[in-house]
């Protein structure tokens, strides 16, 4: 019963989606402030139905219906609770309805935080949010239904895949959903402007806060991910460069270009139809990402099911969003660039570079990730593009990207003198290179080209961002007090530079190490001594494992004890890698179990990370910047007058 | 040409790609097997352990290799086709029961029936990784020389057998 209710609840959602598609586009463009007004109920209806449906399955789970082809699929009876609800959204049926109903809640988001906006605009954006609502409702009914029923019922379910029982993964995709689906806000007030014609500097003012949030989000998302990959997959490494990880990248990368994009366009009313293209980039990306995911279509180890109707279908949908939104673009976008100029030493032709360099970085990673596809096109053989490739051309536009990035910072809009420029700049430009080299010599004992390159950016950008937070917290009283949009700025830049920091050294001086261990048996690793204590069994609630534990010295010093697991689930008979982990600030060590290879010894992969964990933080710090920046009050009700002046 | 233009002219050039990709449909697992002798294998039958199912066993005529599980939720969704299949008698289907608990497995049999000449009992799964299997229930279709001829990943259904077995069968008849 209760399944049905979740599935004709997602067709009442359908009806409310296609009204509020309909009715305030065509209110919009007749003027009938009526037929306008339904757009912020419908938003609201439609949630209401999706969530009632999401609630439902979540429920078949809670209540282990194997009567549900879904639940039996991906579930069962010993599964403990907290991930009978994430493998709700495991799989692509329930992820689906996991996208609709974040797509649903951001509209609904749209209609509450939008009061001080005009009518019209309002009715066009939400009505072109429920216009993507409408496909993806119709993905879900048509060939994605999560309601299916399995008759008769399975006993017992086939579990959830032991590699997505984890708190990392359980809420890495519906963070990562909120970023993905996000841009799809931007999106609308892109095509909601360009139908009206007009694009005003309030245009990129209310789109503003919307795709900042969407990309903080997003930011978050990737970085649980990739965080999730580090301890999970038992490698030790943090990003793989696989298609899907690219899928999500992609969007980040035009995202981070747009959020610049849009500054531009506000403060100064230029670049109006690139930020237009950049939002159409960011969500067309992210329907890209969703395709390539779920048709199958590129080998992964993320890849859904696969199923070509499925695949047909997404991009039926993606061609018709894409190509009816570049359309509109061809025929708008002509009229609303302005002549405005602006000097070569301001911060609009930084921005312009940050711009071009972000494409250029989208479009490598973009080519990378599908020349398998095409060169299988082409001439019919399989190519795979690497990880090797992936670093050195990704870093062709990044490090220029990264040193103009602490310049940019401090450029005035319109024109920027350059006196005053060179005489704040150069003793930050002079500390970074001094201690860009001298850190490595110092903690690590070592520095190469590529190193001295990467960590003197890292403390270029931190200190970069850190002038203008601090001379305006030393005049406390001073007029110059930092905008809120100011502050988060540097703080997402400081990120940015965490993010180098532990990029390049982990990169430079992390070790890994496979090694032969019997209990009783040390072994060195960058000077640390792990000894394997002993090897025990421990039973899970739906695992049995095998736990090392492996004492960790140094020069004699106890540092601290891991236990690496592996695991074997008992229904999908299946062996996973449960790294052992010794965090701290600067470093983590790292201790794998790998195969047994007889007479007692096992394989031990054993792992110096240092400054790993800089990077997740870097991702938090970024995400940060962003909601900061997001709470200015010129983005606040009300505010609108003030700022303009 | 108008500039603006461009974006939408990248995208029609590049959308054809996208299409072809998806008719190219790569969850049909190529096995580099195709057009070459199985691997071989020698497991005990999963009724008898003192008896052997082999690869030379598969020769001699056209067969399906089927790897199957009691664990795997896609099995018993094929199984009653699998039976359908074994009743119509055209060809012998062979199992490899993979990383399976030997009772559970007869049990199974028991309840829901038996559409295999012999199943092998490949516990550890070494046969299953031998043949590159990637996951519950694979099928393989064999030559009378006992070359790999096609291989299907999933469950097993009317459709599929119509559209992708049979003219490979009649192929092989020929």
């Amino acid at each position: 019963m209760v399944p049905e209710i979740g599935h004709f609840a997602l067709i009442l959602a359908l009806a409310l989606a296609a009204c509020q598609a309909v009715l305030p586009l065509l209110g919009a463009h007749r003027n009938d402030a009526a037929m306008m007004s339904v757009a912020r109920s419908a938003a609201v209806g439609q949630f209401f139905f999706v969530a009632v449906s999401f609630f439902c399955l979540t429920w078949a789970f809670l209540q282990d219906d194997f009567s549900v082809l879904y639940v039996a699929n991906h579930s069962q009876l010993a599964l403990p609770t907290g991930y009978k609800v994430s493998a709700v959204w495991s799989a692509h049926e329930g992820s689906l309805l996991m996208w609709i109903l974040i797509l649903a809640a951001w509209t609904m988001a749209v209609a509450r935080f939008s009061s001080d906006m005009p009518e019209k605009l309002v009715a066009r954006v939400i009505g072109v949010l429920g216009v993507l609502s409408i496909g993806f409702l119709l993905f879900a009914l048509l060939t994605s239904n999560p309601f299916e029923r399995l008759i008769p019922a399975a006993v017992d379910g086939a579990d959830l895949n032991p590699l997505l029982q984890d708190p990392g993964l359980a809420i890495h995709p519906p963070l990562l959903y909120i970023g993905y689906v996000g841009f799809s806000v931007a999106f609308a007030f892109a095509i909601a402007a360009m139908i009206g014609g007009d694009l005003d500097q309030n245009w990129a003012r209310w789109a503003r806060p919307w795709t900042v949030t969407a990309w903080a989000f997003l930011t978050v998302g990737i970085a649980l991910g990739s965080w999730w990959a580090y301890y999970e997959l038992g490698w030790g490494g943090w990003w793989f460069w696989d298609p899907v990880e690219n899928a999500s990248f992609m969007p980040w990368l035009i995202g981070t270009a747009l959020i610049h994009s849009l500054a531009v366009t506000e403060r100064r009313g230029l670049f109006k139809s690139w930020t237009l293209l950049l939002a159409i980039s960011a969500f067309s990306l992210s329907l890209l990402g969703t395709f390539l995911v779920r048709s199958g279509i590129i080998v992964s180890v993320h890849a859904f099911a696969t199923d070509p109707t499925r695949g047909f279908f997404i991009l039926s949908f993606l061609t018709v969003v894409v190509v009816g939104a570049l359309v509109l673009y061809a025929w708008r976008a002509p009229a609303l660039d302005s002549s405005a100029g602006f000097r070569l030493l301001s911060r609009e032709m930084f921005l312009l570079l940050n711009n071009v360099l972000l494409v250029i970085a989208t479009t490598l990673v973009l080519l990378g990730t599908l020349a398998p596809l095409i060169v299988e096109m082409l001439n019919g053989g399989k190519i795979s593009v690497g990880a090797p490739w992936f670093e050195i051309a990704f870093l062709v536009p990044m490090i220029p990207l990264i040193f103009l990035l602490g310049l940019g910072m401090h450029t005035a809009w319109r024109q920027q003198n350059k006196q005053p420029w060179l005489r704040l700049l150069r003793l930050p430009a002079i500390a970074a290179v001094i201690i860009g080299v001298v850190l490595p010599l110092l903690f690590y004992g070592r520095v190469s080209l590529m190193l001295a390159v990467g960590s003197i950016a890292a403390v270029w950008i931190v200190i970069s961002s850190l002038i203008q937070p601090i001379r305006s917290w030393r005049r406390k009283e001073g007029a110059a007090a930092i905008t809120r949009a100011a502050l988060g700025m540097c703080i997402a830049h400081l990120g940015m530079g965490l993010f180098v920091l532990g990029a390049t050294v982990v990169s430079a001086f992390g070790v890994e190490s496979d090694r032969s261990m019997r209990v009783g048996e040390s072994v060195d690793v960058s000077g640390f001594q792990f000894e394997l204590r002993e090897l025990r069994e421990v039973q899970g609630p739906n695992y049995t494992a095998i736990e090392g534990v492996v004492e960790i010295r140094r020069d004699g010093t106890y540092v601290g004890t891991v236990r690496p697991q592996k695991r074997q689930y008992l229904v999908q008979k299946s062996w996973m890698t449960e790294a052992g982990i010794h965090p701290t600030w600067n470093k983590d060590l790292f201790v794998a179990l790998g195969d047994q290879l007889g007479d007692g010894a096992w394989s031990v992969r054993i792992q110096y990370k240092p400054m790993i964990s800089f990077l997740w933080v870097a991702a938090f710090v970024m995400a940060l910047g962003g909601i900061v920046a997001v709470s200015d009050r010129r983005y606040r009700r009300g505010a609108a007058q003030e700022s303009a002046a | 040409m108008n500039r603006y233009l461009l974006p939408l002219v990248a995208v029609i050039v590049f959308l054809p790609f996208l299409v072809l990709g998806l008719r190219s449909d790569p969850s049909k697992l190529p096995s580099q097997y195709i057009g070459k002798a199985a691997p071989e294998f020698d497991l005990p039958t999963l009724r008898d352990n003192t008896r052997n199912l082999a690869s030379a066993d598969l020769t001699g005529q056209v067969s399906l290799v089927n790897v199957w599980a009691t664990w795997c939720v896609g099995c018993r969704a094929e199984h009653g086709f699998l039976m359908q299949l074994a009743q119509q008698g055209d060809i012998p289907i062979y199992g490899i029961n993979w990383r399976d608990n030997r009772p559970d497995a007869i049990q199974w049999l028991a309840q829901y029936g038996d559409p295999y000449v012999a199943s092998g009992f490949d516990e550890d799964g070494r046969v299953g990784i031998d043949w590159g299997v990637y996951g519950a229930p694979e099928t393989f279709l064999l030559s009378q020389e006992g070359e790999v001829v096609y291989r299907f990943t999933g469950p097993l259904s009317a459709s599929h057998w119509e559209r992708e077995f049979v003219p490979r069968i009649a192929e092989l008849g020929k």
